[in-house]
């Protein structure tokens, strides 16, 4: 497989798998704001039976989303090592004309996502129970996620990881959306400044997204 | 310029004996320096005077001095070419520094770029790239009439918007990640713009990014310090034109 073995190709892989992602999070944050939703969170405990009403789907859609992070990871470390490879010495002073935070630390914004995602699968879908997870049943009888998640985030230093986490995810989607379309190349200079702005604000709107709800909960206004 | 109108600077310098031998920053006073010099107008000076001291002079390339050969590289205070908009070092003058100002100079960084001396670095691996299919294969004669072949204005710019590359590196020392991208994207595009040059596009494309990654150079994280690095601002568009070219050469034998 070419693609598999040239400097570009591996590329082209990663930002397709790290844009799918980036859908996964806008539709996933989407979904998470049903907690705003009736009492007590009601609304999320619906839209979760929903969610898992047919559990094949689920499983095919869990495989898809492991093996798109696993080519993203995979390939976000080897690229990082060969790069760090390509520059045996450092510069005595550095200045950067255009590189910023973001564009520089994608690895380490990576790794902290990465960190997250497996401690977020063990905390809400696996309920480890040395995690102090609320496991139970609403009124109606489906599994009760609103209760789950609010005591989980009353609880400050869960609520802290999950907003740490969701700063990381902010600061590399903001680099990483605007660099799937330059690295599949469907960028130019006119479409340049476009794709960046957009790529901040969805990464400032997903971000947000995601941390109002341990914020607006560990404030008690859930 | 009289006397007491000149600029004192303190120069630091990468000194290295050889491509193996370790290096260090050494410091140099600059006396009495003309706003008007050009920057390797003040080394030769300096240079004069560490030969008069008994002291090696500081080797670094250079050779057209009107910014179009691209021999001249040097990072001046962590930026290649010093930093001025679209300006080689030949090309820039001490007018940009005041008096008393500290100057780090050092050679370009980079795996494929091995230092020779002191601020000579061996650029052939951009060579290399050429070699593998920067050019177009067919014999063309000899000099065919202007408008032989009609091409329309719009790519004819675009063209050489690309071919004002001239191979000087600064891309590769700027980049994080030390890559030739935009040296390589910059002539991918400028061939596969033209009717010449479009027949070979995919194999030229393929073939280029093979010995770029043999080379040592490192993979593109889309930073664009390239560009603002480029003294000829060669647009980062030209290497989204080499992604789109690759994605090309994928579907064509």
């Amino acid at each position: 497989m070419q693609i598999l073995k040239s400097v570009i190709g591996r590329k082209i892989l990663m930002a397709i798998t790290g844009q799918c992602m980036v859908l996964f999070a806008i539709v996933h944050v989407l979904g998470n704001s049903s907690i705003f939703m009736g009492p007590n969170g009601g609304l999320i405990n619906a839209y979760a039976e929903h969610l898992h009403a047919f559990p094949p789907l689920v499983w095919v859609f869990r495989v898809v989303m492991l093996v798109l992070l696993c080519i993203h990871v995979f390939y976000g470390i080897t690229l990082t090592l060969e790069n760090s490879a390509a520059t045996p010495a450092n510069y005595a002073v550095k200045r950067h004309l255009k590189a910023n935070f973001a564009s520089e630390n994608m690895i380490w914004t990576g790794l902290i996502m990465l960190a997250f995602i497996i401690f977020h699968i063990l905390h809400f879908t696996v309920k480890l129970s040395s995690l102090g997870v609320a496991e139970g049943t609403d009124a109606l009888g489906r599994a009760d996620v609103g209760t789950m998640v609010i005591t989980a985030f009353h609880n400050a230093g869960y609520a802290a990881i999950y907003i740490v986490a969701m700063i990381a995810l902010f600061l590399h989607v903001s680099h990483g959306f605007q660099s799937f379309f330059q690295t599949v190349g469907l960028n130019n200079d006119r479409t340049q400044c476009c794709f960046t702005g957009i790529g901040k604000l969805v990464a400032f709107i997903v971000a947000i997204g995601f941390i109002s709800i341990p914020a607006l909960i560990l404030c008690r206004f859930i | 310029m009289s006397e007491q109108n000149g600029m004192n600077l303190t120069l630091y310098v990468w000194r290295q004996k050889g491509p193996n031998a370790t290096g260090k920053l050494e410091s140099y006073q600059a006396h009495n320096v003309s706003p008007d010099e050009s920057f390797l107008e003040m080394l030769d000076e300096v240079n004069e005077d560490l030969i008069k001291k008994g002291i090696e002079p500081i080797a670094f390339d250079h050779d057209c001095r009107e910014g179009i050969c691209g021999m001249c590289s040097q990072v001046i205070n962590g930026v290649p070419h010093g930093g001025q908009d679209r300006t080689t070092v030949c090309q820039l003058h001490m007018r940009s520094f005041k008096d008393g100002d500290s100057i780090y100079i050092e050679p370009w960084r980079a795996k494929a770029f091995p230092i020779v001396k002191d601020l000579v670095v061996d650029r052939a691996a951009l060579d290399k790239i050429i070699q593998s299919g920067g050019y177009v294969s067919c014999h063309t004669g000899g000099v065919p009439d202007g408008n032989a072949i009609p091409i329309p204005k719009k790519a004819a710019d675009y063209a050489m918007d690309a071919a004002e590359c001239i191979g000087c590196g600064a891309c590769v020392a700027g980049c994080p990640n030390s890559t030739a991208m935009l040296f390589t994207g910059a002539k991918v595009s400028q061939l596969a713009a033209l009717p010449q040059g479009k027949a070979e596009a995919a194999q030229r494309v393929r073939e280029m990014l093979k010995t770029l990654e043999e080379c040592g150079f490192g993979n593109c994280s889309n930073h664009y310090e390239c560009q603002a690095a480029c003294p000829k601002g060669i647009n980062v568009k030209f290497i989204a034109k080499l992604n789109r070219e690759y994605m090309k050469s994928i579907f064509i034998k």
